[in-house]
């Protein structure tokens, strides 16, 4: 089975320039016309489906992460295998992960998200088991004394203090989704990844919309960026009392 | 399906081995290239910066920045500009390997203890002396651990360049109709194994570094 990029072709090749305007044809790097023509068919819908992908695989990235971590944490017999499970599959490069995820999941979002979770599991997990082993023991030892139980132990106090790592956790885990997700476009017909790919197999290479795509591409892990570190300053605001 | 992919994979191995080689040779050429560029520019100006203490909002946001750059978005504005190719790559391997470089050999210098900079300052060093004989040896371990994120990074990112003509193991990969996707797995084991090297390699040199400025008391 071969892919839609795999097959070299078959997908839209040129874009429908319509009628070409004077920049169009010179190739310009920033043709307006072209811009406010197909931002609505081409760069709006695969924006919006960078988003989706990636909040998606960061979601469940993230509940099966803190799953792994509470076993993790709770019996460290199982850390290392979990921790070596999630260091293997960060270490198969995500062009070979997706074709490799072909047979059996087929050309699918499905597939694409498969790997974008499995690579969110080493940043997430890493993250949550560091930042639970890294509460003091005379804090836990002063939690025992004031008569807690384990559990009421994991969630007002270790939990509480994790928080700031797991928060760097999800940030690093969502910008480096957004841009692994650019590879899917590899296999199938999705996020910001399509149309950068589809200006590149233009025969003179489109300009205007390698520039559109790949800039909104940076633009939204920038985004994304800041607005997760906003987010991690307002939920764990102790923090910032250092 | 699964098991059989891994069988092709390792048949493919002893039947395209000079391929294999060969592509390796370019993954390791590129990466190299790239990470002596970054090097060259991330570390006068990273040590500087950490030296003076100061940059500590150029520090953080470069490396936040780093981290942001979709690699697909970079290299394909890379060829817009620079037309399909070598230089391409290596300019976008550069730009995603001087973030941990350039934060790491920041911190690795600020980080030092103030009191041994004070002390060999009183000593009559000067501010080049006291980079190259105290600061820098005593960081050694935090720099290398970010050449050693760098070198990673830059050889995974290697096989992206393959999807456009940037030739490498990356070039396999996005070749499934004439590999295989054996071929495809095969050299995605050799990519991990090469990444694995460099950081294993690094680490050794690490290690010894921190076993060096380990306190003998």
């Amino acid at each position: 089975m071969t892919g839609w990029r795999v097959a070299g072709g078959g997908g839209p090749v040129i874009p429908n320039y319509g009628k070409p305007s004077a920049c169009i044809k010179h190739n310009g790097w920033f043709c307006t016309d072209w811009l406010t023509k197909h931002w609505g068919d081409t760069l709006q819908p695969a924006l919006v489906q960078h988003i989706q992908l990636t909040l998606i695989a960061v979601g469940i990235g993230f509940a099966i992460s803190f799953a792994l971590a509470l076993v993790g944490f709770r019996w460290r017999l199982f850390d290392g295998p979990f921790g070596g499970f999630t260091d293997l599959l960060y270490a198969i490069p995500s062009l070979a992960l997706f074709q490799l995820l072909v047979p059996l999941t087929g050309l699918t979002v499905t597939t694409v998200e498969i790997a974008l979770v499995s690579y969110t599991l080493f940043i997430l997990y890493r993250t949550m088991i560091a930042g639970l082993r890294s509460v003091p023991a005379e804090v836990l030892e002063s939690a025992r004394g004031m008569g807690l139980t384990r559990l009421q132990t994991f969630f007002r106090v270790e939990l509480p203090l994790a928080a700031p790592a797991i928060l760097a956790g999800v940030r690093i885990a969502t910008v480096a989704t957004i841009s692994i997700a650019t590879v899917a476009a590899f296999l199938i017909q999705d996020g910001l990844g399509a149309p950068i790919f589809d200006a590149i197999e233009t025969p003179d290479l489109f300009k205007t919309e390698l520039l559109a795509a790949g800039g909104l591409a940076i633009l939204l892990a920038l985004t994304a960026d800041v607005l997760l570190a906003f987010a991690q300053r307002r939920l764990t605001p102790w923090t910032r009392l250092r | 399906m699964v098991s059989s992919t891994f069988v092709d994979a390792f048949r493919f191995m002893p039947d395209h081995a000079s391929l294999l080689l060969q592509k390796t040779g370019e993954t390791a050429e590129l990466a190299f290239a790239a990470l002596a560029i970054a090097l060259l520019i991330a570390l006068p100006l990273g040590l500087w910066l950490g030296h003076r203490h100061r940059g500590l909002l150029l520090a953080l946001s470069v490396s936040s920045l780093g981290r942001s750059l979709p690699s697909v978005a970079l290299i394909g504005l890379g060829i817009g500009i620079l037309g399909v190719g070598f230089w391409n790559n290596t300019v976008a391997l550069v730009v995603l390997a001087i973030p941990p470089i350039l934060t790491n050999a920041y911190f690795a210098v600020e980080g030092v203890d103030r009191d041994a900079v004070e002390a060999a300052r009183g000593m009559g060093l000067t501010e080049m002396q006291i980079l190259a004989r105290v600061e820098l040896p005593l960081g050694l371990p935090l720099l290398l651990a970010g050449l050693r994120i760098a070198a990673v990074f830059v050889i995974a990112t290697a096989t992206i360049a393959g999807i456009f003509g940037g030739g490498g193991l990356g070039d396999i990969m996005a070749r499934q109709v004439t590999y295989g996707l054996g071929g495809v797995f095969a050299a995605a084991l050799w990519v991990a194994a090469l990444a694995l090297l460099a950081a294993a390699a690094i680490g050794l040199v690490q290690r010894a570094a921190s076993r060096r400025m380990a306190p003998r008391t």
